[in-house]
């Protein structure tokens, strides 16, 4: 995984509530059986004025009017989105598909459990901040081209212009594995002896969990 | 004190706990599709030795599968791959796989429990957020991404914080004709689509003890709608009976242990939630959405609301963009919204007595002229046979509909069934979002006998009154 200490970018504002993952990435992309190849078509019922099919090799028509084909925000890395960001399919195509094109952050007033999960597993770092902040910051990136965040994760505080936007909270064990690219799967493996010891236990206190050896399931 | 049900199955899958209150925690059965599984074989190939469990996995395509014209095969070269990739990946790792042509195929959410593979004080994961519809059996049920998809094919656990917890009590007895889809439609309307988040939901109350476990699963399907990741029923004898016999369920004296401890699978009377509610659902009409969010609700003797009266600026803005993704009008009652489209599926209602329920209303009557497509795909192949021995296809035949094999099909339109841009859907799913079921598609989600009556009528009614 990708590590995250500290991100200064260019903020791109995304002024809708409840963006679900099936406008991330829509499901016709969801046939691939890779993890790459998906940036190219983060939002693009929304990106594009046609309509995008996997493996097309012909030019697209961008929209102008959606946020991210604007000039101004060409090159950014943080997103600025609006509360329950993430809700709906558990499809982790949609982190995928917003750290290929460029997103290391989001910062949100809220956002939906599975995309929060998701996001941290892949070192793309979703930031809650309150509600009136996140207004504040809508206001602020229209008004000034350029605008740009800075997210210290090690002290867990958003800057602008050097100047301190808001605290953020994330849990310690997360912040570890950001801090230095771990994956769960590499820490869990570490414990194998407990985790056969409790199957052990299991196996005796609920039996009908564990199928006989031999039997089909 | 006591403790709810969802501290009970928490506590008792907890591995290892660590300070922060992030928990290791042991997953009983992985449902396996073949959208969000081919990463996670990969990452297990590539970097471990295999399966930790191989028997605690699940497979069945569902979401590409075409619901017609099987025997040419699948016309769609990336999902004929897709599928063929879950194939080899389950004959290479030991994971029982139902295939294309196996009558036990279907809907991942609709085969489990019908196996009896999804039991009571399981922990239960799918790379699906709909893995809430599990937590029906008093199970903890919920969706998770690929890479932990990978995590639990390889180390059978996953790194996961306690949620708080929340109980919505359902109290009094229905009217005829609305049932668990509308009182979870009404619940969304009511707690919001981020009103569970953080939370596992619990539904508890008169009108939850009367539903079937069908009717149950419906509701916890739809608590990721409402934010939840999982919904849970306590056990009872509704439950027990729906499982006996089943498959993949214990029987003999394994059977009557099992039952010992499932009956502990409920809140007892002295726990406490971090929040609840209580909804009287004994006025309950039935529900229709009219935007692009599920909470975007109404009775369907309402009407189109006006973004003018809503307060809150982002809220206002988002009400408006809806309207106009689908072509309302503010004030427009919900029975004078025609429809072209009719799609009876779905893990939120392709179960039998949803079937059954849309049947009843259809039955003797004609699709009205207006409709261009009416579906109606089962949840598994096993519900499309029961349907058949009772004649309910005849129903649909009769009336106009198509009738079609199990798959996810029109809910999210992955395969050929799908929305064309500007097409106007009374569905039985759970997504109302923008282009879920087709670019430029526009989604109502109501109940199976809500889409039969629009299919008749060619617009909104009130079934209560058809």
């Amino acid at each position: 995984m990708q590590r995250f200490e500290k991100e200064t970018g260019l903020v791109v504002p995304l002024d809708r509530l409840n963006v679900d993952t099936d406008a991330i990435i829509p499901k016709q992309f969801l046939k691939a059986v890779g993890r790459t190849g998906f940036g190219a078509n983060l939002f693009d019922n929304w990106r594009y004025l046609d309509r995008g099919e996997p493996g097309q090799e012909t030019a697209r028509t961008p929209n102008p009017d959606f946020v991210l084909n604007k000039p101004r925000y060409q090159g950014a890395s943080i997103l600025l989105a609006r509360a329950n960001f993430g809700c709906g399919s558990s499809r982790e195509h949609a982190p995928w598909a917003l750290v290929e094109y460029g997103i290391r952050a989001i910062v949100a007033p809220s956002f939906a459990d599975i995309f929060y999960q998701n996001s941290l597993k892949n070192g793309l770092l979703p930031v809650v901040l309150p509600e009136d902040t996140v207004d504040r910051l809508f206001q602020a990136v229209e008004a000034e081209v350029g605008y740009a965040l800075t997210i210290d994760l090690r002290a867990e505080r958003v800057f602008a212009h050097d100047e301190e936007i808001g605290t953020f909270a994330i849990d310690p064990f997360r912040k570890e594995c950001l801090l230095n690219g771990l994956d769960d799967i590499g820490w869990t493996l570490r414990h194998e002896a407990e985790i056969r010891e409790y199957e052990a236990r299991r196996r005796r206190e609920a039996p009908w969990l564990f199928p006989a050896e031999g039997s089909r399931i | 004190m006591g403790k709810t049900l969802y501290e009970k199955l928490w506590d008792s899958h907890v591995v290892r706990a660590l300070a922060d209150g992030t928990c290791l925690v042991y997953i009983d059965r992985q449902l396996v599709h073949e959208v969000t599984s081919p990463q996670a074989f990969a990452g297990v190939r590539a970097r471990h030795r295999g399966l930790w469990r191989a028997d605690a996995n699940l497979a069945v395509a569902d979401h590409n599968v075409p619901t017609k014209d099987r025997a040419l095969g699948i016309s769609d070269p990336t999902s004929r791959v897709q599928i063929e990739t879950l194939d080899r990946n389950c004959r290479e790792f030991g994971v029982v796989l139902f295939a294309m042509d196996d009558v036990r195929q279907g809907i991942v959410h609709v085969v489990g429990p019908e196996q009896g593979a999804t039991l009571p004080g399981m922990t239960i994961v799918c790379g699906d957020s709909h893995t809430s519809t599990l937590g029906a059996f008093g199970a903890l049920a919920y969706g998770v991404g690929t890479s932990e998809v990978e995590q639990v094919m390889a180390t059978q656990c996953l790194l996961q914080k306690r949620s708080r917890t929340m109980r919505v009590r359902l109290e009094g007895t229905v009217p005829a004709g609305v049932g668990a889809k509308d009182m979870a439609l009404a619940v969304i309307g009511k707690i919001g689509t981020a009103g569970g988040t953080g939370y596992a939901i619990e539904f508890a109350g008169s009108a939850v003890r009367a539903l079937s476990m069908e009717g149950r699963m419906t509701l916890c399907n739809m608590a990721i709608e409402a934010g939840a990741r999982a919904g849970l029923v306590g056990v009872d004898e509704t439950t027990l009976s729906y499982l006996a016999g089943r498959p993949f369920a214990p029987s003999g004296a394994l059977w009557d242990q099992a039952v010992r401890a499932w009956r502990t699978c409920v809140t007892d009377p002295d726990a406490t939630f971090d929040r609840e509610w209580v909804i009287d659902v004994s006025a309950l009409a039935p529900q229709v959405t009219f935007g692009t969010s599920p909470e975007m609700v109404v009775p369907i003797d309402g009407q189109v609301p006006d973004p003018a009266r809503e307060s809150d600026a982002a809220r206002r803005e988002a009400l408006t963009a809806a309207l106009r993704y689908m072509d309302l009008r503010p004030g427009t009652p919900m029975t004078e919204v025609p429809i072209d489209v009719v799609f009876i599926g779905s893990c939120t209602n392709a179960r039998i007595e949803d079937l059954r329920a849309a049947a009843e209303v259809v039955a003797g009557r004609k699709v009205a002229a207006g409709v261009r497509r009416a579906l109606v795909v089962p949840g598994s192949g096993l519900v499309k046979r029961a349907a058949e021995a009772e004649g309910l296809d005849r129903i649909f035949k009769e009336a106009g509909f198509e009738w079609r094999d199990p798959g996810c099909s029109m809910c999210l339109a992955m395969n050929a069934d799908r929305l064309e841009s500007g097409e106007r859907c009374a569905s039985t799913s759970n997504r109302n979002f923008e282009g879920r079921q087709g670019a430029g598609g526009r989604t109502h989600l109501v109940s199976p006998q809500m889409a039969a009556a629009a299919a008749i009528a060619g617009h909104f009614v009130d079934v209560r009154h058809h």
